[in-house]
């Protein structure tokens, strides 16, 4: 008996242990050129410099961190993960905060186990995933719920969850109205509020395509080149207003959108993700190299201010036979005013995306999307014209792209190519992606995150875009649906409403006896 | 005449190098049908791994060195290859069917901010080690060059991809990889053991992509953080063009993309050459999906 028991447990920890072996073995592959050693300018060509220090915590990190999931596997041991992985929790956050720690007891330094800041960080942050896995698995099993009930109650939690979206939501909007007079507002908060609800509206354009029609695209970034060059050039060139220009931007980039999108529709979902890349990036390549009209790299400058409404102007003194716009409100000058405005205009161009993007849904035309989104096949089936609907989503989120573009150009005053780059498509799709495809609640969140984080923690912008590819990574595979994953569809059959609203029709007899 | 002739001999260098990246892409759609958008990546990881191979390996003969940073290039590189795999791709399989691309995405944006983090934004420069050539023809006071790099390029192509093919075709695991191709379920029914199978496949392009690495650092002597952004998107174009799935394909596909820029930048100008490559990749998508190669493709519910 005790034989047979000791021939059991071998091979697994045979087992085991090759797996930390490789572990080990990729860990020193991943670590031993690229982060063991840095390559330096120096006189007559590169020199290295090496990190063993940091190379050796990295691996030592992988193992244990791997031998970790590994006991999470096996019932029994989560006591030491979790253990293990609040040590490394408490580690990591005493390393990070090395200075503050070394003051706080009198030393003249804290001894740190991580040679780097980073290191510190991501240590501590394994360790405190792993602790958390660790007491979920334990407390999971202490508890006599069975699976069924669980799931009710998660599913008691995820509706709570919802109708706190909805007081964030009213909250949020309000926040948004009230931004520019509440106590704490300076330029600093407007100019990052700005920011924010530009990409709030970017993303809501975006998730027409993306969100609605099940469409990858990578491109969006162009149209959002075409309205703000649109408007930068017609201001130039022709002397037209905003107001003006602000609807030709936004029908120029869905023409755009028509137009491009017309050849690429047919193309199953990852070609058509990377010809709308190419697309984007044909684009960037024409505004750099257009040098007659766009002024290459350069960029175009000076682009006007849009003015109140063709009331009044947004400067010290009138111009144009226009009042200023204290002049005409009789209130004191404020250099502040004008950022106000462009606040406002943002706010209220992205309260127009929404109240189409929420109307829309309703339309026929969404309700093919949605169909389009679950099974495109299905949905062509049912006699719904795939190109003609995904065209129209093309060109709906590609004018909204453009207006966007449009704002953007009036209020920075100066574009070139470089704000046009595949960067900034994925940043966008990166807050449509977490938001949850389809949410437009989820992606004003996401949008505060995504922009609104790395405002700021500034000091740390070189690891945002390290961050930001991970975020994505982790995202598909934690939580693919978004952050908020709730994609329910917007019609249902009347049996499966939810309890209340109708009662479930009973099923006719024939049904049951099996005709 | 002559010049038409020095601007193919380029071509075709340049597309030698496309074609191997376009390997991994071709192998890795083959067999789970989704586009490695990293694979970029991976290969400027590669050309990052040989500068540094070279700066460490600097007092060796010189063909001794180029020998032991092409295996140490290439191991390090399938390793990172595995590692995606392992990391980004494999816990996706049987998840929503953008969630790969979207996935390969973030990781594209992750390898290339890494390297610029731990190796610095700026250009790394190699000194070039091989220098010299043939003057193959002499027209007129025009010499056309065919440098000793531009012959080691386009034979270690030809022979890694008469290997590789071979290796395919022949091999048990290049069996494996062919039944998964056609049916990942029925192959692990036979006894296949697919996981391996998709990871062997990325740690094969990987290693290709990591000469491809090995020879844009020998040839161009200079290599930065974003590299891998066009070379990735120009050897994708040069796997749909060839068929995508196909490795013949592959190649084909790579040298027409190499032929097409040089002949683009030589004869038309050099800053439009890169809308002439993702203008083939727009048109060979609508009119010819299946590539030159490839087979066509069939819609199933």
């Amino acid at each position: 008996m005790s034989a047979t028991m000791v021939e059991d447990a071998r091979p697994a920890r045979g087992a085991v242990v090759k797996e930390l072996v490789l572990t080990a073995l990729i860990g020193l592959a991943l670590t031993v050129p690229l982060v063991s050693y840095q390559t330096i300018d120096a006189v007559g060509g590169l020199q290295l410099e090496s990190r063993w220090g940091s190379t050796a915590v990295i691996i030592v990190a992988l193992v244990l961190g791997r031998l970790g999931i590994i006991l999470l596997r096996t019932p029994g041991s989560e006591t030491w993960v979790a253990v293990g992985g609040g040590l490394a929790a408490v580690i990591g956050l005493l390393d990070l905060f090395r200075d503050t720690v070394a003051d706080a007891l009198g030393m003249t330094a804290w001894p740190a186990v991580t040679p780097t800041y980073t290191l510190s960080f991501l240590i501590g942050v394994g360790g405190a995933i792993l602790a958390i896995r660790a007491v979920l698995q334990i407390s999971r099993r202490a508890s006599s719920m069975s699976k069924a009930e669980r799931d009710a109650r998660a599913e008691a939690v995820g509706e709570q969850l919802r109708k706190l979206i909805r007081v964030f939501a009213t909250a949020a909007v309000l926040l948004a109205l009230t931004l520019p007079f509440l106590p704490f507002s300076n330029r600093y908060v407007l100019d990052v509020g700005t920011l924010i609800v530009t990409y709030v509206m970017l993303g809501w354009g975006l998730n027409i395509i993306v969100g609605y029609a099940g469409l990858l695209d990578l491109g969006f970034v162009a149209f959002y080149a075409v309205g703000a060059y649109s408007y930068a050039l017609a201001a130039q060139h022709l002397g037209i207003s905003f107001w003006l220009a602000l609807p030709f931007a936004g029908l120029l980039a869905a023409s755009f959108g028509l137009l491009l999108g017309f050849p690429v529709l047919r193309l199953r979902g990852d070609y058509f993700a990377i010809v709308t890349l190419g697309f984007g990036e044909i684009i960037r390549i024409v505004l750099i190299n257009w040098y007659d009209v766009t002024n290459g790299p350069d960029g175009i400058s000076g682009i006007p201010r849009p003015d109140f409404f063709g009331l009044a102007v947004m400067t010290r003194n009138g111009s144009d036979g226009l009042p200023a716009f204290h002049e005409l409100f009789g209130i004191p000058f404020s250099s502040e005013h004008r950022i106000i405005f462009l606040y406002y205009l943002i706010v209220a161009m992205a309260a127009l995306v929404a109240i189409f993007t929420i109307r829309i849904r309703r339309l026929p035309i969404g309700r093919a999307w949605e169909a389009l989104r679950e099974d495109d096949i299905a949905c062509a089936s049912l006699g719904i014209n795939r190109t003609s609907i995904k065209l129209a989503a093309f060109g709906i989120s590609a004018a909204w792209g453009g207006f966007a573009g449009a704002f953007f150009a009036t209020r920075q005053g100066f574009i070139s190519p470089e704000s046009f780059t595949f960067i900034e498509s994925a940043i966008i799709l990166a807050i449509v992606v977490m938001g949850g495809m389809g949410s437009l609640v989820g992606i004003a969140i996401a949008a505060m995150l995504l922009i609104g984080l790395p405002e700021v923690f500034r000091d740390l912008a070189e690891y945002r875009m390290v961050a930001f590819g991970a975020g994505l990574v982790m995202i598909m595979i934690w939580r693919p649906r978004g952050l908020l994953s709730h994609r329910e569809p917007s019609v249902l059959l009347a049996d499966r409403m939810p309890p209340g609203r109708l009662a479930p029709k009973p099923a006719p007899a024939a049904e049951e006896a099996g005709v | 005449m002559a010049y038409l002739l020095q601007q193919m001999i380029n071509g075709l260098t340049l597309g030698s190098i496309y074609g191997l990246i376009a390997i991994g892409y071709t192998m890795v759609y083959g067999i789970i049908g989704m586009i490695n958008f990293a694979h970029g990546e991976i290969y400027m990881i590669g050309a990052f791994v040989a500068v540094i191979a070279f700066t460490a390996f600097a007092n060796f003969p010189l063909v001794v060195a180029i020998l032991l940073v092409l295996l140490f290039t290439m191991m390090i590189t399938a390793a990172y290859g595995w590692t995606v795999e392992r990391v980004a791709y494999r816990p996706l399989r049987g998840s929503f069917r953008l969630a790969p691309l979207i996935s390969a995405i973030g990781m594209s944006i992750f390898l290339q901010n890494y390297i610029q983090l731990i190796q610095g934004a700026r250009n790394k420069p190699v000194p070039p080690m091989i220098q010299g050539g043939f003057t193959v023809w002499d027209d007129a006071g025009f010499t056309v060059q065919l440098s000793y790099l531009q012959i080691i390029i386009v034979v270690t192509t030809v022979v890694l991809m008469v290997g590789f093919t071979r290796f395919i075709n022949t091999t048990s695991l290049g069996r494996q990889q062919r039944a998964c191709e056609q049916d990942k379920t029925m192959a692990s029914l036979l006894g296949v053991n697919v996981d391996r199978t998709v990871s062997l496949t990325f740690v094969m392009g990987a290693a290709l992509a990591a000469v491809a690495g090995v020879m844009v650092t020998l040839y161009y002597g200079v290599v930065d953080f974003f590299l891998g952004f066009l070379a990735g998107l120009k050897a994708f174009t040069a796997a749909v063009l060839g068929g995508i799935g196909s490795l013949p394909g592959a190649m084909l596909g790579g040298l027409l993309i190499g032929l097409i820029e040089a002949l683009w930048a030589g004869y038309f100008s050099s800053e439009w050459k890169d809308v002439a490559a993702f203008s083939i990749l727009v048109l060979v998508l609508i009119f010819r999906p299946q590539g030159l190669l490839g087979r066509p493709e069939v819609e199933k519910v």
